[in-house]
């Protein structure tokens, strides 16, 4: 059992892994797997819990209804899966800034928290406006070879190394 | 037990099932994830800026693998293709960006999950905040945007090979050949 207590794994066994886990999830869900609807339902059902019922009015939560499905617990299953590997490889740290952050713009823990919310809010934004993230168009829609995914998972990349240089080779570099 | 409450009961533990089929699924996805180095801001900044292919080798495996396997399982038909319909404004202009709040956040949708998993408390604190942000925004922005720049060129549910009218493995085989070449690529070039 000591690969369960090492670091790292080779991506090629962790991504046949995964692969295997989308035909589980087609198998047993009859649903390809994704994760960012669960965040759309969370901020859903927590202003409702703010501002009242009538949050749940709006068009796009007649779109995905404001209740805990199984994609919910699939990430909420995210969270102890990690937690569980990091624990047995001694792999769990607390931390608020990446080494790599800290190379460029220091060790101020406000600084990092700010930018992840900001770029939080686009993520989350531009994962409903695709309609899918890196999970349900980038690995579950793209392996089903669905032309939404494929653009999808080509313009994730497109945005996401254009925006890295910005931050690291201009605005940090 | 009449007849219609043992319906109901029926469809009660089956309801109930999929929940834990999620959080059973998530638990291995969220440790393979970890185990792959994922749900680290490095690793996935390190493929935005080029320098470290942990991420792409990740997908690209698991694409191959997904895809031949529900493939053959669809050819059994055991199962169907769950395809979501999409235009250039809903996955161009949107990917784009995602794309953007991806390089800047340093996590996405599953790996933030991970993260929070692995102890990593900007994840926690800035990113999650932030994506329950941007996606209540979506949602208040919705009815405006769906008539607007999310009908633009919009082509379905379409995949490759039904744009193509071939049969599924004419685009299967050669997608496979060309992930398992830029897989062998990546290694050899030491990337």
């Amino acid at each position: 059992m000591d690969f369960l207590a090492q670091v790292r794994w080779s991506p090629y066994v962790v991504g046949a892994g995964i692969g295997i886990l989308s035909w589980l999830s087609f198998l047993i869900i009859k649903k390809p797997l994704g994760c960012s609807t669960a965040f759309a339902k969370t901020s859903g059902i927590i202003e409702k819990k703010i501002r009242g019922r009538h949050v749940a009015l709006k068009p796009y939560y007649d779109k995905i209804k404001l209740e805990i499905d199984w994609q919910w617990m699939l990430v909420l299953g995210i969270v102890f899966g990690a937690l569980i590997s990091a624990l047995l490889s001694g792999d769990f740290r607390l931390q608020w800034v990446p080494s790599l952050w800290l190379s460029s713009f220091g060790n101020t823990p406000v600084l990092r928290v700010f930018v992840a919310l900001l770029g939080g809010i686009l993520l989350g934004f531009g994962a409903r406006w695709a309609d899918g993230c890196t999970s349900g168009h980038g690995i579950s829609g793209t392996l089903q070879l669905a032309v939404s995914s494929w653009i999808s998972a080509i313009a994730f990349f497109v945005g996401g190394i254009i925006m890295a240089h910005i931050l690291f080779r201009i605005i940090g570099g | 037990m009449s007849e219609k409450t043992k319906q109901a009961k029926a469809q009660k533990s089956h309801a109930w099932s999929p929940l834990a089929w999620g959080l059973i699924l998530g638990i291995l996805f969220g440790f393979l994830l970890q185990k792959g180095g994922v749900t680290n801001y490095d690793v996935i900044l390190g493929q935005l800026l080029l320098t470290d292919f942990t991420v792409v080798k990740i997908m690209l495996t698991a694409v191959l693998v997904g895809m031949i396997g529900i493939f053959t399982m669809k050819s059994f038909g055991w199962v169907s293709l769950s395809i979501k319909p999409g235009s250039w404004g809903i996955n161009g202009v949107g990917g784009l960006i995602f794309g953007l709040g991806f390089a800047i956040l340093g996590y996405c949708p599953g790996t933030i999950a991970g993260a929070i998993g692995n102890g990593y408390l900007d994840a926690l604190v800035g990113g999650l905040a932030g994506i329950l942000i941007g996606t209540g925004l979506f949602a208040a922005l919705y009815p405006k945007l769906r008539t607007g720049i999310l009908a633009k060129g919009d082509f379905g549910d379409i995949t490759i090979p039904k744009l193509l009218k071939v049969n599924d493995w004419v685009v299967v085989i050669p997608v496979a050949v060309l992930i398992l070449t830029l897989l062998i690529w990546l290694e050899t070039s030491g990337l």
